[in-house]
């Protein structure tokens, strides 16, 4: 009986919490890898933090396990009156299609993906603009004249990373050698550390001496394998030049905090359409710290800023893979 | 194509194929005991998250080593109470294995590291390092033979070579021992052996806790061998399945799994190098159809192209002694 009692409790509060509908402020739902995957959630996350340390405010979370659970999160958000509520992640782009309509007093956002309608904030990245300067830097970096890029699973996306990384090494060496390995063609490839010390061994044997990773997970196995051997490795999406000190020359990263960040403090007017953060505006970019501050001369960088002007003002346009599909530096 | 290419795709290849192997001899010692085991790829996880758990927790990859396995044995004993005790289905069995070992590796990770589901990256002094063999400077001067020698079979972690002796050692104990003998002998007609006054339970958990230390060790090769250092969520990546797949290739033979192995572990190695068919024959092949290759040759030879590959005959029925 008591425990009877006890769960109609329960039940009867969630149903008030529910029926009440008075939840104000922000949510987030981070992807699967989870909030702390040092990548792409992490930086999320970093930048909810940053908006609810310094407003004082707080944000309702919640972390996606499994697949089946995403568009719950997301109706259950919508339901309770959250907005904007802001995910992270192109897969979640399908159900948000369908919601969205459904709640229409609600803002959504949605990072890495494009959702066509009103009430949604499509937040995307020009990752070529940044994996072109990090190419740049990959160029001068290198003294063999080869040097690598390792995808994750062979999607256009990723495809739009190599094409923008290889046009930035032809700017600076037009007669440089890229080797572009991908991991796989399914979603393990983005979990294979294995592999992806293996693909970085071949890329050495053929001579590559800095080795771009874009492949998640796999990406692990990358930078170590390239570290053990005492080549220079580039991160990707957030700053992982700290995993291995000295030996990581640079990361492309996405400042996926800061579109967190700037929907957060929009608040539930924050503005709809599709927003692109590219290098003028601080989006994307190449990360320098104390890390691989030795590694990264005056000259790189005076070189590298330059282009990134140029890319700012338009005056330099990086090729979009995904735009047509070919890449004018690379063959796939 | 030239002679360090070579060298270079066959260190690959037995770095690749090692793994696998392991995991292929466990599927086969425990097949033909009659204990069908897709559970292989889950165990392999469990033991790469703990073996480098704990090899960065103690700093040693031994220790690391023995939670590993002693974490596949674990999962052994569930598949053993589930299909020999409970005679429940023994593929449904594995499946579950294999779910268990994909979220519970995650959960336990990220309370213990709080990393995302994954461990922190071992230094050196924590993994298994490349070891060269003796003499191996030595020889290279020689031609032909010495730069294999140096290059190819010198210069991996102490499990490679772990894998490699699991051959012949996993032949004489099937082939060459009496227990070998009756394990077989139970895969095919366990009633024989049960009227012969032997134990068949006993056996199958025998050949079952033998596959969970083989996947012990080809899990820890994964997470704490150079080159590797650290545990990735779902890092086994599909290769209990590609094991599964050169055990049938090998037709349930200990031989046959080694070179099986060796062929899938080449494909592997060679679809990481797409500019040798470039060189070769100016021809991109796609790496999906090298990847596709070892389960497009297994098909054929289960479809009976290339001789017939006969499973164990009491493979995947649970055994109930007649009354």
């Amino acid at each position: 009986m008591t425990k009877l009692s006890t769960f109609l409790g329960a039940a009867a509060s969630v149903a008030l919490m529910a029926g009440a509908a008075l939840a104000e402020g922000p949510a987030v739902i981070f992807d699967l890898g989870g909030k702390f995957d040092k990548s792409f959630n992490e930086s999320a996350y970093n930048g909810a933090q940053r908006w609810a340390e310094e407003t004082g405010q707080s944000y309702a979370e919640f972390e996606l396990t499994a697949e089946a659970q995403r568009e719950q999160a997301i109706r259950r958000f919508a339901e309770q009156g959250y907005s904007p509520i802001i995910m992270v992640g192109f897969m979640s782009a399908t159900p948000l299609s369908q919601i969205a309509p459904e709640y229409p007093e609600t803002k959504f956002v949605i990072v890495d993906a494009v959702v066509d309608a009103p009430n949604v904030r499509s937040v995307v990245f020009n990752e070529h603009e940044g994996s072109y300067l990090v190419g740049m830097l990959a160029a001068m970096a290198s003294e063999s004249g080869t040097v690598g890029f390792i995808g994750g699973m062979d999607i256009p996306l990723i495809r739009k990373f190599a094409c923008g990384y290889a046009q930035g090494v032809k700017a600076v060496n037009p007669d440089a050698t890229i080797i572009a390995n991908f991991t796989g063609t399914t979603p393990a490839a983005w979990n294979d550390p294995a592999r992806g010390s293996e693909l970085t061994l071949a890329q050495i044997g053929q001579g590559a001496d800095v080795v771009y990773a874009a492949a998640g997970g796999t990406g692990v196995g990358v930078l170590q394998t390239a570290a053990d051997n005492d080549i220079l490795s580039i991160g990707v999406d957030s700053n992982q030049n700290y995993l291995h000190p000295g030996e990581v020359l640079t990361s492309m990263v996405k400042r996926v905090d800061n579109a967190v960040y700037e929907a957060m403090a929009a608040g539930a007017d924050v503005e709809t359409g599709v927003v692109v953060m590219g290098v003028a505006n601080d989006g994307v970019g190449y990360a320098l710290d104390e890390h691989n501050a030795s590694l990264i001369t005056e000259e790189m960088k005076a070189a590298v800023d330059a282009a990134a002007a140029q890319i700012a003002s338009g005056e330099l346009v990086v090729h979009d893979y995904m735009t047509d599909e070919t890449c004018p530096a690379l063959t796939f | 194509m030239d002679w360090t290419t070579i060298l270079l795709l066959l260190d690959s290849t037995l770095r690749t194929a090692s793994p696998l192997l392991l995991a292929c001899l466990a599927g086969l010692f425990s097949e033909r005991a009659g204990i069908f085991d897709i559970g292989l790829e889950g165990k392999m996880l469990v033991s790469a998250f703990l073996a480098a758990g704990f090899a960065y927790a103690t700093g040693s990859a031994w220790l690391g080593l023995l939670v590993g396995i002693a974490g596949a044995l674990l999962l052994s004993a569930v598949h053993g109470l589930a299909s020999i005790t409970f005679r429940g289905n023994q593929l449904i069995s594995g499946v579950a294995i294999n779910f268990l070992a994909a979220g519970l590796t995650v959960v336990i990770a990220e309370r213990w590291f709080r990393q995302g589901g994954r461990t922190p990256q071992l230094d050196s002094g924590s993994r298994f390092t490349e070891i060269t063999l003796p003499l191996a400077e030595t020889i290279r001067p020689v031609p032909v033979l010495g730069p294999i020698y140096a290059q190819v079979v010198s210069g991996h972690t102490i499990l490679v070579y772990a894998a490699l002796l699991a051959v012949p050692l996993s032949w004489w104990v099937l082939f060459r021992t009496r227990f070998g003998l009756r394990l077989r002998a139970v895969g095919e007609n366990p009633a024989a052996v049960d009227t012969a006054g032997v134990s068949v339970a006993r056996l199958r958990y025998a050949a079952v806790a033998i596959a969970g230390l083989l996947c012990g060790i080809a899990g820890a090769q994964l997470s704490t061998a150079e080159p590797a250092a650290g545990f990735v969520r779902d890092m086994t990546a599909g290769r209990g399945y590609i094991a599964l797949a050169a055990l049938i290739f090998a037709k349930w033979r200990p031989w046959a799994a080694l070179w099986a192995c060796l062929l899938f572990g080449f494909f592997q190695a060679l679809e990481a190098r797409p500019d040798i068919f470039v060189r070769l024959f100016d021809l991109r092949v796609p790496s999906a159809l090298l990847s596709a290759l070892p389960y497009v040759l297994t098909v054929i030879i289960l479809a009976g192209f290339v001789g017939r590959a006969i499973p164990p005959r009491a493979g995947g029925q649970p055994y109930v002694k007649e009354r």
